[in-house]
């Protein structure tokens, strides 16, 4: 039988996991648009 | 059913949901569209990537500056009943999450407003941030009932902001609207700490309902509207709106001033009988929101 307790840490630190993994993801591609609307806005 | 104490919750990683609940998202609505306004109403197109990101900086900035008042202020907060349930005081998040939190998203928030827009931008971003944190919670909060008129400043930098991201630059518009939010700000906050009076008085924040009693917190606020409503109005007669601005911003401050004279008529010592200051809570977030609407309709009209 699991500890409740500790179902809850590995349930709260999957999440955590998820979300930063998602906002890491975001981050990469709006700095990828920002690059290419800097470069753009050179031209 | 589990139940978990506040003791244990500290022990567990923090749950996402607190972590957002720092940022004080629904103050952070009003800061975002002045933000945006700030940007949208400003003469100089902005690449749609560059503005999305500086607003989102803004938004990030907000937040960052929330998690660190609420770090500061978790003492203060468990006082009181509008509050207590915030995750510090409830024990649902340790502190120095809630630091590192709000120091990481300060830092980051600035660094990108740089990248993305200008450094013009990212240095007023800054000293919004540290304002509100070190001028505002740290300093005057607990020290004076000037705390909200002079910690005001901080709120009032989003239109500036977005101006400068846009444009680069400060002008007399954007400044007028910094005028508009800083004389706004004391009529509002006191509008609700006449009728949370009792939670500030426990928590011993020296907020003028408290200070100075409700009679003199009504004649400030009456005060305080007249000069908000020139700084309102004066965009328009100073040739930097169009006329549907001018109109608008007169109809909607005329209200507010009506709506204030009748917080200065009412005598209730009670939270049960101040519904117009109730009212007047209410309307100014209306105001604020109609006002930088009106802004950039008007732009888009002109």
């Amino acid at each position: 039988m699991t500890d409740p307790r500790e179902d809850e840490i590995r349930r709260r630190q999957r999440t955590r996991a998820v979300i930063m993994a998602v906002l890491l993801g975001a981050f990469v591609v709006l700095v990828y648009a920002i690059t290419i609307a800097k470069m753009s806005g050179q031209e | 059913m589990t139940t978990v104490t506040a003791a244990a919750d500290t022990a567990l990683p923090a749950d996402w949901r607190d972590l957002l609940a720092l940022t004080k998202p629904r103050v952070m609505s009003l800061v975002v569209f002045t933000g945006l306004c700030g940007l949208l109403a400003a003469p100089a197109a902005i690449h749609p990537v560059l503005g999305f990101s500086a607003i989102l900086c803004i938004a990030l900035g907000a937040g960052a500056a929330a998690a660190l008042n609420m770090w500061y202020e978790a003492d203060l907060d468990a006082k009181m009943k509008r509050t207590a349930s915030r995750p510090i005081p409830a024990g649902r998040l340790d502190p120095q999450t809630a630091l590192h939190f709000g120091v990481g998203l300060a830092f980051f928030s600035v660094l990108l407003m740089g990248l993305a827009a200008n450094w013009l931008a990212a240095a007023i971003l800054a000293l919004s941030i540290l304002f509100y944190v070190f001028v505002y919670t740290i300093w005057l909060k607990r020290r004076t009932p000037q705390n909200i008129v002079i910690g005001g400043a901080a709120g009032a930098f989003p239109p500036v902001i977005g101006w400068a991201a846009a444009t680069g630059d400060v002008t007399l518009l954007p400044v007028l609207l910094f005028i508009l939010i800083f004389l706004w700000t004391p009529p509002h906050f006191w509008a609700l700490s006449l009728f949370v009076r009792s939670d500030y008085a426990a928590a011993g924040v020296p907020m003028l309902p408290v200070v100075a009693g409700p009679k003199a917190t009504r004649r400030q606020i009456a005060l305080y509207t007249l000069p908000m409503a020139g700084a309102a109005v004066a965009p328009w007669p100073l040739g930097l709106t169009g006329p549907f601005y001018g109109i608008a911003a007169a109809g909607l401050s005329l209200v507010f001033l009506l709506l204030a004279l009748r917080v200065l008529a009412n005598r209730a010592a009670e939270p049960a009988g101040m519904k117009p200051e109730k009212q007047l809570f209410a309307y100014s977030i209306l105001y604020l929101f109609a006002m930088f609407g009106a802004l950039v309709l008007d732009q888009v009209l002109s």
